[in-house]
């Protein structure tokens, strides 16, 4: 039987790469979608506050433009942020969000009938289109639908576990049917990553648990560069216990921050958008607030929502009343939401341009897995979903017109055999493998040292240890043993092996953070606490290399605003 | 099998004892529970004592995540005789010392909790779960009336678990009925004020498989962890079918 094989596949079931899908199907291509998890499942869904777009709805928002929402991404991302990506995001928003609305998604309206728009941190105007705050899951659901509309082709539970390769050309995968166990190898013409993020290299994440960066480590491994991966979003109001994300639209909507005394601290640091200011500095206010003893026992700070009225909270922010309730047993309508920082977002990631193509050939990626970069060091609330549908529908489109004209075919069987049982020899030998150490322990100690030590507030001895830690887990994995060597749908195995892929991407994130010395956006470094753009304003570009990886640098894209003070 | 070198100790602890069932169809070995002792913490869900049997007990124990805030519905399960979510149900809510976890009943068990969702996604397809226009498409958004959105509201909030499929007796004895979810999608367009294609969606909800099956047990509203009232949208269906039928619209 000849290996399977579609013309464009795509890695992921979330909004970019389901995008990507409906894109390359409706240029006319054969398509089919690898995911981990059934495509509704994909972290898309878990976003709450809402999807960015200058249409000028609200009453407030009546003088918005793109380019006014492209200068605010520009400056939110600290000014790293590559200028004609910001500006290609910000004008293609209103389109692609019109798009969903034309598909169904259930957006709130205004009075007047039209998609509602809310404020948010670091915007100008209320710009953030929204459902109320589970925008993720009518995003992702409605995509789907289109998916399902197009008769477009799932394989739900594989998992992708390498590229395949020829002469600088991307010409398929290797795959893990995690249902039974086989490992494929799968021909494509061109190959669509929207993988997502690496968010639970961390402790405290508020991600998803599938969001393990394996993808970002499977285009690394093929020798396409890693981008500003150091630049990792703490979100400022993570559920404390267990860091379920509380909506960054529950400020929007007028929530106050208070710190044990009652206080509204962040006077102090953004005295203009007060707690609308960027994540990355709303982020650092409560962290300082909790390091100077200002925070509750255990360390916490409120988020009051009290003053908003019952109304307001259940038409607007049901879901996460809801997960107040269930999971703290807080009522937020009566007391006010105990709430941390924690890891969010991953601004950094596979370097692509505006279309999603990639150093590789006939590779593309789009989402959070991709640096386009439109985030720079520091990405705006209700930027992600933009960037979903935006690039997502640009690399289809880009993966497509590639295809119809550098189309090869069928890769040769030699080709795909050669890397399949590369592959499988991996996976056979950490399938039987017996060593002392254990990988839960591993995995634990990986996420504590990332969040302590390359954190929020960093410097050259906390990450100097964290590099330090992050080799010696490297170690140990390669004695690691697993606990269960059967075929069907082992998650022991398959978790393990995703350790390895998190491991080389922490080293990448805490060695790319201990170069940069400066403090930019989400970077925030207590050693060199000024932003230098003299030296640093560049992108750090991670290669692959047997021994770790192999840094150098990229020049930030400037073609319309001289960065300047971030004042809020 | 090795037992991990990390397990926490159990001392002095407060312990719960769990059944999980077991099933490996690849396998020549027959369904059966295995128990383990579990030390429990304040606010441990069983998503989280999964996880801990899978790292510390037994790597072979299959079962489905992926949000663990009960919004990407992978973890439906059958927990001391109720539809809940792992992800979202805490231990000390159940109020037992004795947990038992099954997996969604009456599906095929493809391993341990993890079942085969096909025949609920080949009813999610069969209703046309898409927004169908006929005109040309305006140059901006459609307008809709926020009442005429809220309308919607409790059907949009479904996450496609599959438990109140699960908990359907006509879904156990006619393969072919649409069942809870599909209809509530269904209805989710017939009330959207942008669809236009009630017409052929009478069709395939107004016939002995379609809305007619249901017999308002309300087992499905029961099940629902997001509190979404399928028996509603179903009445509501069986509403606008009479009415066609007596020559409304």
């Amino acid at each position: 039987m000849p290996s399977m094989y579609h013309q464009v596949l795509i890695v992921g079931g979330g909004l970019a790469a389901l995008r990507a899908a409906i894109e390359a199907k409706d240029a006319g291509l054969g398509v089919a979608v690898f995911t981990r998890v059934h495509p509704v499942r994909s972290h898309s869904v878990a976003a709450q506050g809402g999807v960015n777009g200058a249409l000028a709805n609200a009453e407030k928002g009546a003088d918005d433009t793109i380019e006014k929402h492209a200068f605010d991404t520009v400056k939110g991302s600290d000014f790293l942020a590559d200028q004609p990506a910001a500006i290609t995001m910000t004008a293609d928003a209103p389109k692609r969000i019109i798009e969903m609305e034309h598909w169904g998604c259930p957006f709130s309206r205004t009075s007047d009938g039209k998609i509602a728009q809310r404020p948010f941190g670091g915007a100008g105007y209320p710009r953030t289109c929204y459902a109320a705050d589970k925008t993720g899951h009518a995003l992702l659901h409605t995509m789907y639908e289109q998916a399902v509309k197009r008769n477009i082709k799932v394989y739900e539970e594989w998992t992708v576990l390498s590229l395949v390769v020829e002469n600088g050309v991307c010409r398929g995968v290797i795959a893990l049917d995690l249902r039974d166990g086989d490992i494929h190898p799968i021909g494509a013409d061109a190959v669509i990553f929207g993988t997502g993020g690496t968010g639970r290299v961390y402790g405290r994440s508020t991600n998803s648990i599938i969001v393990t960066g394996s993808g970002m480590a499977i285009a690394y491994q093929a020798g396409v560069p890693l981008k500003d991966l150091e630049f990792i979003q703490f979100h400022p109001t993570s559920l404390f216990g267990n860091n379920v994300l509380i909506t960054e639209a529950a400020r929007g909507e007028g929530g106050y921050l208070r710190n044990v005394n009652g206080d509204r601290f962040m006077e102090k640091y953004a005295p203009k958008a007060m707690e609308l200011g960027p994540r990355d500095i709303v982020a650092r206010s409560i962290q300082t607030e909790i390091n100077e003893g200002r925070g509750f026992p255990g360390g916490y700070v409120a988020l009051d929502l009290t003053h908003l009225g019952a109304q307001k909270i259940l038409e607007r922010l049901p879901a996460i009343r809801d997960i107040s309730i269930n999971f703290v047993g807080i009522d937020p309508i009566e007391k006010p939401i105990p709430i941390q920082p924690g890891q969010h977002y991953t601004m950094g990631g596979i370097d692509t341009d505006v279309d999603g193509a990639t150093t590789l050939k006939g590779f593309y990626a789009a989402g959070e897995c991709a640096c386009v970069s439109v985030h720079g060091a520091n990405r705006l609330g209700g930027n992600s979903l933009l960037e979903t549908i935006v690039f997502g529908q640009r690399a289809g489109a880009h993966a497509s017109q590639y295809v119809k004209g550098n189309g090869r075919g069928r890769p040769s069987e030699d080709l795909l055999f050669d890397k399949l049982h590369e592959v499988r020899g991996r996976w056979e030998r950490l399938r039987a493998a017996d060593g002392p150490e254990d990988p839960a322990a591993i995995r634990d100690e990986m996420k504590a040292t990332m969040i302590e030590k390359v954190g929020i507030f960093r410097d050259a001895q906390k990450m100097t240890d964290a590099v330090e830690t992050v080799k010696r887990l490297q170690d140990r994995y390669q004695k690691v043993h697993v606990n269960y060597r059967g075929r069907r749908f082992n998650l022991d195995l398959l978790r393990t092996f995703e350790l390895g892929m998190k491991l080389q991407l922490a080293e990448v994130i805490a060695r790319g953070a201990l170069d940069r010395k400066e403090s930019r956006g989400s970077h925030a470094r207590t050693d060199y606490k000024d932003r230098d753009d003299a030296n640093w304003l560049k992108h750090t570009m991670a290669h692959h290399t047997p021994g770790g990886p192999r840094f150098d640098y990229k020049p930030v894209e400037i073609t319309k605003w001289q960065p300047e003070a971030r004042r809020y | 099998m090795s037992i991990t070198d990390t397990k926490p100790q159990l001392k002095g602890q407060n312990v719960a004892t769990v059944n999980i069932f077991r099933y490996d169809p690849s396998t020549t070995d027959e369904a059966h529970y295995d128990s383990w002792q579990v030390p429990i913490t304040g606010s441990m869900t069983v998503l989280d004592l999964l996880f801990y049997i899978l790292e510390h007990e037994d790597g072979s124990l299959a079962f489905r995540y992926a949000c663990r805030e009960a919004i990407c519905g992978s973890c439906a399960l059958y927990v001391n005789g109720t539809y809940r979510l792992a992800c979202k149900t805490q231990l000390k809510d159940l109020k037992a010392t004795e947990i038992n976890i099954s997996p969604l009943p009456h599906l095929k068990v493809i391993k341990d909790l993890v079942v085969d969702m096909d025949p609920f996604w080949e009813k999610y397809e069969r209703i046309r779960p898409y927004l169908i226009t006929r005109d040309d498409l305006p140059e901006k958004e459609f307008l809709q009336d926020p009442a005429d959105r809220l309308k919607m509201d409790d059907m949009v909030d479904c996450i496609l678990c599959g438990a109140c499929y699960s908990s359907c007796p006509q879904c156990w004895t006619d393969p072919e009925y649409l069942g809870p979810a599909a209809l509530v999608k269904m209805n989710r367009f017939t009330v959207d004020t942008r669809d236009q294609a009630n017409q052929e969606r009478t069709k395939i909800f107004d016939n002995e498989h379609g809305v007619w099956r249901c017999h308002t047990i309300f087992n499905c509203v029961e099940a629902c962890p997001k509190d979404i009232n399928q028996t509603y949208s179903i009445q509501h269906l069986k509403r606008r079918a009479v009415a066609r039928r007596f020559g409304g619209k």
